[in-house]
């Protein structure tokens, strides 16, 4: 069964458009003009029960306001929408309930009361019975670690604390879906990983299907099975992180440091039977890409055997999914506009 | 769920509470208000008897009730509401199952609740020293008052609302939020008793719902409007009450379709 399903789903937003000068701002005031800006074109996706699935993009792509019409906040300028089997606008109030959404970059919980009394509102607005609440807190609190946080306002919790109160919010209600528009903003690499580790066990426990959005690929790495990439409203890739890397990887990179000087010409002499590709900073330093069907040790053979090179190190890097990614921005970016809006 | 909502009402109680001590000096400045008002109106009064249907006792008593009555219906609801548009943390409220219009009602009722007791009450009891305030003795009076000012508070927090919610079709409220206090506090009779207002106006002012705030409450506290008459300007507190649920109503619902969220 699947627990989001999204066709053919646009959002435009219509922007006003702001004259220039003084002229220009007096005709603003009489007739306005507006820009109609597409901010998610298009997109059609299922996500299955149970699946953690990473939704990234560039900053401006589009991921917070599909995020925001799949929990309901927005309403889509057309496409068909269905989350947990609601229409997210049409029945919000019901929908909501069945759903938990954190947004790393605004609080959900109340600035001025205790974090405890927060979450006793948060347990009579979603009618959580008294004891399903304090067994499903005693367990979120021990496991997140929040023990003497529970009696401090919001207002004097560092970052990290409020992240994981942010968490034990959405989650108290136990929603069988969960939303989290980039939960690991500036956080340090230790609450990181905890709540990377927190959102893995409770998908491994309950089922909970997961849609994050977020910049840090290593969430990704470490939780997602599956990513869609979003490119300027238009979703450039849907698949496994796997797929991924060997689709659009460039294989290894091997790091020569040598001993003695040793020319670039020399180097592609020795390995003119493989089709790998040197470049060199100067003699005494160079990098060899070896594509994904070729083997490195071949290669490795050809130039550490030779007796008038001295190696000093040799650092072999595989391509990262930052680079990988960073890389499909780029051309992505780059065949929209060449091909007039050609997904790839 | 029900206990969801009264529970907003008693966390804004509290809140307000842990800053009480601001509303110390709010007392001081309201006594200052009555002050400048009743001063200034013994000073027109002179010998005079009465002045569009006050005596000159009468006005002192409705200077020093509309003033503490607007102590308690006050509140900044428009303020918040734009703020939370402004600022995008209106997208943690849809995600709530509750509506959003509603809790803020609560919230405003929470404050009120504190203002009420925390300083309506206390302004009152001052007041009743400084200046020669005449209470009703008539507990019918009494009654139709203090339902009325639990109506002047909705009423207000309505059109807070109302100007509120309009952030969301306007890049900046401020001024129109401007714009409703002062509007508020001259044509609900808080500064001049609508009776005093020229003709033409005074008769516009019957068919808007400023007076129901200030006035009608007013009048019944000074015992102008007495008997069934309090029902009838009862009567128009409540109607006004229903009218105002209908602009909030499809301002909410057209808000929902062009909802923007700030910063992304």
């Amino acid at each position: 069964m699947n627990a989001i399903e999204v066709e053919h789903l646009s959002k435009i937003f219509k922007v006003q458009k702001s004259r220039a000068g003084l002229k220009g701002a007096l005709q603003d005031l009489f007739s306005r003009q507006y820009n109609e800006v597409p901010a998610v074109n298009d997109i059609s996706f299922s996500i299955p029960s149970g699946e953690i699935c990473g939704y990234i993009g560039e900053n401006g792509a589009g991921k917070s306001t599909t995020i925001k019409m799949l929990t309901g906040i927005l309403v889509p300028t057309s496409g068909k929408l269905n989350v947990g089997g609601y229409v997210p606008h049409e029945e919000r109030e019901k929908f909501v309930r069945n759903i938990g959404v954190v947004f790393g970059q605004r609080s959900q919980l109340w600035w001025d009361i205790g974090v405890i009394e927060s979450f006793g509102l948060l347990r009579k607005v979603y009618g959580v019975p008294e004891q399903d609440y304090k067994r499903r807190l005693d367990e979120l609190v021990q496991r997140l670690d929040l023990g003497d946080l529970l009696s401090r306002p919001v207002r004097k919790l560092s970052l990290g604390q409020r992240m994981r109160c942010e968490l034990v919010a959405a989650l108290l209600h136990n929603p069988s879906i969960v939303f989290l528009d980039e939960p690991t903003i500036g956080l340090d690499i230790i609450v990181k990983t905890e709540i990377r580790e927190f959102l893995k066990d409770m998908n491994r426990q309950y089922g909970t299907t997961i849609l994050l959005t977020t910049h840090d690929l290593q969430d990704i790495e470490a939780l997602c099975s599956r990513v869609i990439m979003l490119d300027e409203g238009r979703i450039i890739y849907d698949g496994g992180l796997d797929t991924l890397k060997t689709r659009w990887g460039q294989g290894t990179r091997i790091t020569f440091q040598f001993g003695t000087a040793c020319p670039l010409p020399k180097l592609q002499a020795l390995t003119s039977d493989l089709a790998v590709s040197w470049t060199a900073d100067n003699d005494l330093h160079a990098e060899v890409l070896v594509s994904s069907d070729l083997n490195v040790s071949d290669v490795l053979a050809k130039v550490v055997g030779q007796p008038e090179i001295t190696i000093t190190d040799i650092k072999i890097t595989e391509t990262t999914t930052d680079e990988i990614v960073r890389q499909i921005y780029q051309t992505g970016s780059a065949q929209n506009n060449a091909s007039d809006g050609q997904v790839v | 769920m029900l206990s969801a909502y009264t529970d907003f009402i008693r966390i804004r109680f509290l809140t307000m509470l842990a800053y009480r001590v601001n509303y110390y000096s709010g007392i001081l400045i309201y006594m200052l208000n009555i002050g400048v008002y009743y001063f200034t109106w013994q000073a027109i009064y002179g010998d005079r008897g009465e002045i569009g249907g006050f005596t000159a006792s009468q006005m002192t008593t409705y200077i020093a009730v509309s003033w503490m009555a607007r102590a308690f219906y006050f509140n900044n609801l428009d303020r918040e509401i734009a703020t939370d548009i402004r600022d995008g943390s209106i997208a943690v409220q849809f995600i709530r199952p509750y509506n959003y219009v509603l809790v803020k009602m609560m919230q405003g009722f929470g404050e009120g609740l504190f203002r009420f007791t925390l300083f309506m009450i206390p302004g009152m009891l001052l007041a009743l020293i400084l200046f020669p305030v005449r209470l009703p003795s008539d507990p019918i009076a009494w009654i139709g008052f203090l339902v009325m000012l639990f109506f002047s508070f909705l009423i207000n927090s309505q059109l807070n609302i109302l100007t509120g919610l309009m952030a969301f079709f306007v890049e900046n409220n401020d001024g129109i939020m401007r714009m409703k206090r002062v509007i508020v506090d001259l044509f609900s009779g808080l500064v001049i008793p609508i009776s005093l207002f020229p003709g033409w106006l005074s008769s516009i002012m019957q068919w808007l719902p400023f007076q129901a705030i200030t006035y009608l409450p007013g009048s019944v506290f000074t015992g102008r409007t007495t008997g069934t008459g309090i029902l009838d300007v009862f009567a128009i507190q409540v109607a006004w009450f229903v009218i105002l649920l209908i602009p909030i109503f499809f301002m909410w619902r057209a808000a929902r379709k062009r909802l923007f969220v700030q910063g992304g």
